[in-house]
């Protein structure tokens, strides 16, 4: 059976329209549905929540390797941690902005990228053929490998005397391969190399399972008036995509823009300037440095960052937060 | 679409393109796995000379394997289990009952999934070393620690894809299984669970899939005793050589049994990712 059969079946619950008879105990049912959620609610409270509204407080103290046995008796720190986070004329503050330009960037190239070679094997794979169950499944193969093994596999291909791409550059005449992929300027190539590699295969099984919802009878209608495949693509699938498209966007922006496994996997713990994406910059801030607060103060502005851009986009695309 | 010539000229490059893009890592990975250690030393060969399983061999010696295998099987499976249990029990409450604070429930913990890692990576880890200090229970470098982590990575998607299989079940089967005398759990674990077989397998596969990739909180969360495979297998990148023909064999091993079960179950998976988009 194919992809096409099952994407209509589970719909995101719908608001209370037809209750079923399980209402129809009142004692019973008024404590139940909660006792039923608590288990999920308590465990989302302890590691998300929680977690969350601690770390926004530990953005105001100073919690430095001095404070961190008794983090709690850490003295205020007033709005000094996101004084030093956003003065780029120091040194922290240049390189949180640095870094921010580098995930901006990173970002936007893998999701085109990814969106790009999605879209095009969707619609190569759009009508009947032999073997497309089994081209399918060997395109969600990335997906489906681990993050670390993908990665460490690229990392190898990517090393300089050893790798496969310097040889077949070389071999191709493309370069003398003895290009350095894994320091250097060209970190960023490699990191959006590999991260479109895993996530292009998402965006392929998004927009395929898209496609299949689109009636047919609209293509034959357009056939019909001689409209020619790339028409029909850009007046009928990209049209009837638009709600796909628009999750499908977002989602991919607020994975890459906080990934942390690639560069992490990719680079080790000295990750070259041009490949210094934001996630993981945070983690060395507090970490390698032992400065929590300011490692806090870093992740509330992203964590702004990212719900004002979500947010905007929501605005601009007039689609209020669905289930996804 | 039609398929004009074309047309199969543009799948004929498109599939060419993306079906190397795809197959070159896992390539590469599988013959590299099969070289002596000074052949992936060397200049890269497409095709290895010198066949040798010894690399599958020795991966279990040069980095203590079998017990991330362990750690990871432990903490992967667990998360899976008692993640699916509670995104049954949250989803049957989503999809069948009217409360107060559903619409507040369901937006909260689908929005936990937006955070990035790195937010709350750090004061989960500080309240881990409080409740150490203050209760005795370990968190930190324990597998208990990173089984409650998580489950909870998996629970709002869980959660999600559930409650829209729940809800394309009739609701008059369970209704018929009330006037059978079922209270409401009977007809979640008699009607509704049965019916909804493969999303539950589906969200069992992705859950399996978070855990057992997961590398951020495996990084700071883990010590040498409960260490997972996605920490453990870097120990291969010693000061002296880097074993990558035993990298690439224990990339292998570690991905086979993910890879099978998901393709397994893709079109599940497909049909619960795509749906909230699609609908």
């Amino acid at each position: 059976m194919s992809v096409a059969t099952e994407t209509a079946a589970p719909a995101p619950a719908k608001p209370a329209r037809n209750r079923s008879r399980l209402e129809h105990r009142p004692g019973l049912n008024r404590w139940l549905p909660y006792a039923l959620l608590a288990p999920a609610v308590l465990l989302e409270l302890f590691i998300h929540i929680i977690p969350m509204l601690v770390g926004i407080w530990m953005s105001f103290v100073k919690l430095t390797k001095f404070f961190i046995a008794n983090w709690s008796a850490a003295p205020s720190a007033g709005l000094g941690n996101y004084k030093v986070a956003l003065d780029f004329n120091n040194a922290v503050g240049e390189g949180l902005l640095k870094s921010f330009g580098v995930t901006v960037a990173f970002s936007l190239i893998t999701v085109a990228f990814s969106w790009v070679l999605g879209m095009a094997a969707a619609v190569a794979l759009q009508p009947e053929f032999r073997g497309r169950g089994l081209v399918r499944t060997l395109f969600l193969v990335p997906y489906a490998l681990p993050a670390y093994a993908g990665i460490l596999t690229w990392n190898f291909m990517l090393q300089r005397d050893t790798g496969a791409v310097n040889h077949v550059l070389e071999q191709l005449h493309l370069s003398d391969g003895d290009t350095f992929w894994l320091i250097g300027g060209n970190a960023l190539i490699s990191l959006i190399t590999v991260a479109g590699w895993k996530l292009w295969t998402f965006a392929f099984l998004t927009l395929m399972a898209g496609m299949q919802s689109i009636p047919r009878d609209l293509y034959e209608a357009a056939s019909v008036d001689g409209a020619g495949n790339i028409r029909q693509w850009r007046n009928i699938t990209l049209p009837s995509l638009r709600p796909v498209n628009l999750v499908l966007v977002l989602v991919l922006f607020l994975w890459t823009f906080s990934d942390f496994n690639t560069p992490y996997v990719l680079f080790g713990t000295a990750q070259p300037p041009a490949g210094d994406l934001i996630t993981f910059h945070i983690y060395n801030a507090s970490f390698l440095t032992w400065n929590f607060g300011t490692g806090a103060a870093m992740s509330v502005l992203l964590l702004i960052f990212l719900m004002i851009v979500t947010g905007a986009y929501l605005l601009v695309t007039g689609r209020r937060s669905r289930r996804a | 679409m039609r398929e004009t010539r074309g047309f199969k000229i543009y799948r004929g490059v498109v599939l060419a393109v993306l079906g190397l893009f795809v197959l070159v890592p896992l390539y590469v990975m599988a013959t590299s796995s099969l070289k002596p250690l000074k052949d992936v030393q060397g200049a890269f060969t497409w095709w290895p000379t010198n066949l040798t399983l010894a690399p599958f061999v020795d991966m279990w010696k040069t980095v203590p394997l079998a017990k991330y295998f362990v750690n990871s099987t432990i903490v992967s499976v667990s998360a899976t289990v008692f993640s699916v249990a509670i995104a049954i029990l949250a989803a049957f409450a989503v999809s069948r009952f009217k409360f107060r604070g559903r619409t507040v429930f369901t937006t909260t913990v689908l929005s936990t999934q937006m955070f990035p890692g790195v937010l709350f990576l750090l004061p989960l880890f500080l309240i881990f070393v409080n409740i150490n200090n203050e209760f005795g229970l370990q968190l930190v470098g324990t597998r208990l620690g990173l089984i409650i982590t998580y489950l909870t990575f998996s629970l709002p998607f869980s959660i999600w894809m559930l409650a829209g299989y729940f809800d394309s079940i009739p609701r008059e089967l369970d209704e018929a299984a009330l006037v059978d005398g079922c209270g409401p759990m009977g007809a979640l674990w008699r009607v509704v669970l049965p019916a909804a077989r493969p999303g539950v397998i589906a969200v069992a596969i992705y859950s399996f899939m978070t855990a057992w990739g997961e590398v951020l909180f495996a990084s700071v969360m883990t010590t040498e005793a409960n260490r997972t495979l996605s920490v453990g297998l870097r120990q291969y990148s010693t000061q002296t050589n880097i074993y990558w023909n035993q990298i690439m064999a224990a990339a292998l091993v570690v991905s086979v049994p993910v890879v099978i079960g998901f393709l397994l179950a893709q079109r599940h998976f497909v049909a619960g990712v795509t749906a909230g988009a699609v609908k």
